[in-house]
């Protein structure tokens, strides 16, 4: 007896000391991520080699619709809640580095190209605030005020842009503006035009070229090439929901960067069953998807063939994946009750998906769809991996 | 302190609550599992666009003060059949009347936070 639990002492003591040098040894964050769990203000930070959570850090606040960006360097995160919090979250020394409350109410937000500035995109009081990388000291607050009383628009879509330049889209005034801070001192707004009624969220393509933004308030979606000497907004897939009468929306679909697969952009549509594809070249629809239910999420593989998509309340327990050249819907699973959120590893070979209501994230082989693990997680939403900052839009 | 006061009264809410002692009768009331599963929605999916802590999004802030004067079934209305022109949608079909005014209830004891 004596000598056994000696051994198991002597092992506890060699896993402690292996578990305590591995905190402390030289590492990269390259594979490292965040993954929110929303009902306790906490940021987990894991391991994509490892599939293991590395630490979760309380204190980020109500991170009901929370997002992350990242610095150049991989090593901090950048995350915004619900409740106007702008956290940087130090993923080695796993631990905040620094947070303010920058508003009273938060959405989103990017960072620049040059990693010097990060943007907010405010609910309340509107408009978009931004913020010194290393310091987050405000640098600059742009009030999103439209209509001749003045009002303040809550702002959405907000996107890094090359060229130190933020894009977004004004949800009250249906609106889509450029802050342009390529010049010392205050930028310069440019204000693009109208979207459309009520504009729910917007995309930039990874080349920074091409700005969409959904329409909640309208069967289309609102187009800007931003290569354009003076761009302006084009309207695309107009009047595509028009054959059917819409369903009730219980969540509203998410747009990214990811939408772009090969020669088509798989976008979900608002109040349907569908995904829309639309040329690339042409922006003509190139065809439609009936799905499951209604889309939250569309994510494209990063080699673009196939994209995962996740629905909305009361069918959000299914994911299926669409095969990007035929169109057709080629696997279907489900992995648990409120699948909230999917990332793909920078060169697509697993995909972790959170289950919300399962407390769980799951992490599937993108190619096999074979469970590689499973992390238990509390509520578990957002999922954002380091390599994200290495890419525009994300 | 106010901010205590208020902790206190939404404990009390909320015991009363479950007890059935505020309310309707209790019959019409959801029970134990459909219970857990509507707050949980309430909290999780109405949470999405009005604040996990009800403190609004894209939707309106949902907090006691905020509802303060405004008719069980007024609320229940709007959970059923949504506000058109805007992203709220009708719930009905996911949850009954009796269910809706439930949230009511709750949402003005403050009772999902």
């Amino acid at each position: 007896m004596n000598l056994l639990r000696g051994l198991t002492v002597l092992i506890a003591t060699a896993v402690w000391c292996l578990t305590a040098a591995a905190d402390t040894a030289l590492r990269g964050t390259g594979d490292l991520g965040v993954i929110i769990e929303r009902a306790d203000g906490s940021a987990c930070i894991i391991s994509t080699t490892e599939r293991a959570i590395l630490s979760c850090v309380d204190g980020l606040g109500d991170l009901s619709h929370a997002s992350a960006v990242f610095s150049p360097d991989q090593r901090y995160a950048y995350i915004f809640g619900r409740d106007g919090g702008l956290t940087k979250l130090d993923l080695l020394e796993r631990k905040i580095a620094k947070r303010v409350i920058q508003g009273g109410n938060s959405i989103g937000g990017a960072i620049s190209d040059d990693g010097t500035l990060v943007a907010v995109s405010n609910y309340k009081p509107g408009g978009v605030k931004v913020f010194d990388a290393t310091t987050l000291e405000q640098i600059a607050d742009i009030p999103a005020t439209y209509g001749s009383e003045g009002k303040l628009s809550k702002t959405v879509g907000l996107v890094d842009a090359p060229g130190r330049r933020f894009v977004f889209t004004l949800y009250d005034a249906g609106e889509i503006w450029m802050a342009d801070f390529s010049k010392p001192g205050a930028p310069a707004i440019t204000k693009l035009g109208t979207a459309g009624k009520l504009p729910y969220d917007a995309l930039i393509t990874g080349d920074g070229r091409h700005y969409i933004a959904g329409l909640f308030g309208e069967d289309g979606l609102a187009h800007v090439d931003l290569w354009a000497e003076e761009p302006v907004i084009e309207r695309i897939l107009d009047g595509y929901g028009k054959d059917d009468p819409a369903m009730p929306v219980y969540k509203m679909p998410h747009l990214e960067g990811w939408a772009l697969a090969g020669d088509k952009f798989i976008l979900p549509a608002v109040g349907h069953p569908e995904l829309l594809a639309l040329d690339a070249v042409t922006f003509k629809e190139a065809g439609r998807v009936k799905v499951h239910s209604q889309p939250v999420f569309a994510i494209a593989r990063p080699d673009g063939r196939q994209v995962w998509v996740n629905f909305a309340h009361p069918k959000n327990d299914t994911v299926q994946v669409v095969d990007v050249p035929s169109l057709k819907v080629v696997h279907e699973f489900k992995p648990g009750p409120a699948v909230l959120h999917m990332e793909f590893t920078p060169r697509g070979h697993e995909v972790w998906v959170s289950v919300r209501d399962a407390d769980r994230v799951d992490i599937y082989d993108a190619r096999s769809f074979e469970k590689r693990g499973e992390l238990s997680l509390r509520k578990p939403s957002g999922i954002f991996f380091a390599a994200r900052a290495t890419r525009t839009g994300l | 302190m106010p901010c205590r006061m208020t902790s206190l009264h939404q404990l009390l809410a909320s015991v009363l609550m479950m007890a059935g002692l505020v309310g309707p009768a209790a019959a019409e009331d959801p029970n134990g599992a459909r219970r857990k599963a509507l707050h949980n929605m309430v909290v999780q999916d109405c949470g999405s666009c009005h604040g996990l802590t009800f403190k609004g999004g894209l939707g309106s802030p949902l907090l006691p003060d905020d509802l303060e004067g405004v008719d069980d079934s007024t609320i229940a209305t709007i959970v059923l059949d949504g506000v058109p022109g805007t992203p709220m949608p009708p719930w009905r079909g996911l949850v009954s009347e009796s269910e809706a005014l439930w949230i009511a209830r709750g949402l003005k004891a403050g009772v999902f936070q």
